[in-house]
């Protein structure tokens, strides 16, 4: 048998750090915050294990999501400025174990769902990754440049997989809350894509500033915010809360209706003089958070 | 550092994590038993 000779030295394993990356811990605080928030928000008090449990679940899930979509997009990534780092363009980390680490941990945490909570909380976090994973990253985002609007279904499933988890069926609150991100996401992403658009063009990816321009970016932002605005004050119109929530619904969403108009008047191209722009992105982000926190408040404060 | 000096500090430390990591596990899983049996203390 003639002798093997290994011509390339073996990969160095890779550091725990890089895996750590792959879950994009950075953007899994609004995750688990309107997750932990969709279970505090719910009727009745989950052992403080189980809800432990469920958040923890949630976090994974969205790590899962993260890894997966680095897995997918690695060549993407390379091309992007702000991506070219990750572990997987960078090449500190191949590419089969990115698939691995993904999906070990996404099955991970839906079996976890279940046996801590109950199986619909755990079928609607496979659902939410799922539908991250195979209709966002691998079907939308690279054909249309709508894919925020359906891909924002993915990210608004946290409070609602929170709220199942704690009473273990869907009621019309946590499917307003639903609605309230899923309504979010346009505005808060294009808001974004708008002073990066560059990377976005230089990936392919067909984002809305790359394909329809930025005028036509600049009305669906505040188109988008009109609804948005709308869907969050409607859990206090429709009785599901109290006022504290309602005032702070209404406010919230008339600045963030008022900053998005400044978008709309914005006549602005380089992305240097895009303010306005910068401004509704970091303010869409605090929105969520106090939008959530109050409706907690609002819960626990009535009581 | 040497290259297989810095393949065995990567796994040891990988190594030390998982173990940590499936120790939480273990205590996680008692805690959602208690909790599950519905047992106050």
């Amino acid at each position: 048998m003639p002798a093997i000779e290994l011509t390339t030295p073996a990969a160095l394993p890779a550091d725990w750090r890089d895996i750590l990356a792959l879950t994009k811990p950075r953007v899994m605080y609004l995750v688990v915050f309107t997750g932990l928030c969709g279970m505090l928000a719910a009727p009745g008090v989950l052992p403080l294990a189980l809800g432990f449990t469920a958040i923890l679940c949630i976090a994974l899930g969205a790590g899962a999501c993260g890894a997966l979509n680095q897995w997918y997009e690695a060549d993407i990534d390379a091309k992007m400025r702000r991506t070219a780092n990750r572990p997987l363009p960078a090449g500190r980390m191949d590419r089969q174990s990115a698939l691995h680490f993904g999906v070990g941990l996404g099955v991970f945490s839906v079996v976890l769902m279940g046996i801590a909570t109950n199986w619909l909380a755990a079928a609607l976090l496979t659902a939410s990754i799922l539908f991250y994973v195979l209709i966002y990253t691998v079907w939308l985002k690279p054909r249309t440049a709508q894919n925020i609007v359906i891909g924002g279904a993915a990210g608004a499933f946290p409070p609602l997989i929170g709220w199942v988890a704690a009473t273990g069926h869907v009621s019309a609150l946590p499917l307003l809350l639903f609605a309230i991100i899923f309504l979010w996401t346009p505005p808060h992403f294009w808001a974004l894509s708008l002073f990066v658009r560059s990377d976005y063009a230089a990936a392919g990816i067909p984002m809305l500033p790359v394909v329809a321009g930025v005028p036509s970016t600049r009305r669906q932002i505040f188109l988008y915010s009109l609804p948005m605005a709308a869907s969050a004050v409607l859990p206090w119109l429709l009785g599901l809360t109290g006022p504290i929530y309602g005032g702070s619904a209404a406010v919230l969403g008339f600045v963030f209706v008022v900053l998005a108009g400044r978008v709309l008047a914005n006549r602005a191209t380089d992305p240097a003089q895009m303010a306005p722009e910068k401004k509704l992105f970091a303010f869409s982000v605090f929105y969520l958070f106090a939008l959530f926190a109050v409706l907690v408040a609002d819960r626990w404060l009535a009581v | 550092m040497k290259l297989e000096e810095e393949v065995v500090r990567r796994q040891r430390e990988r190594a030390r994590i998982l173990a940590w990591l499936l120790g939480g596990f273990v205590v996680l899983l008692f805690f959602i038993t208690i909790a599950k049996t519905g047992i106050n203390w």
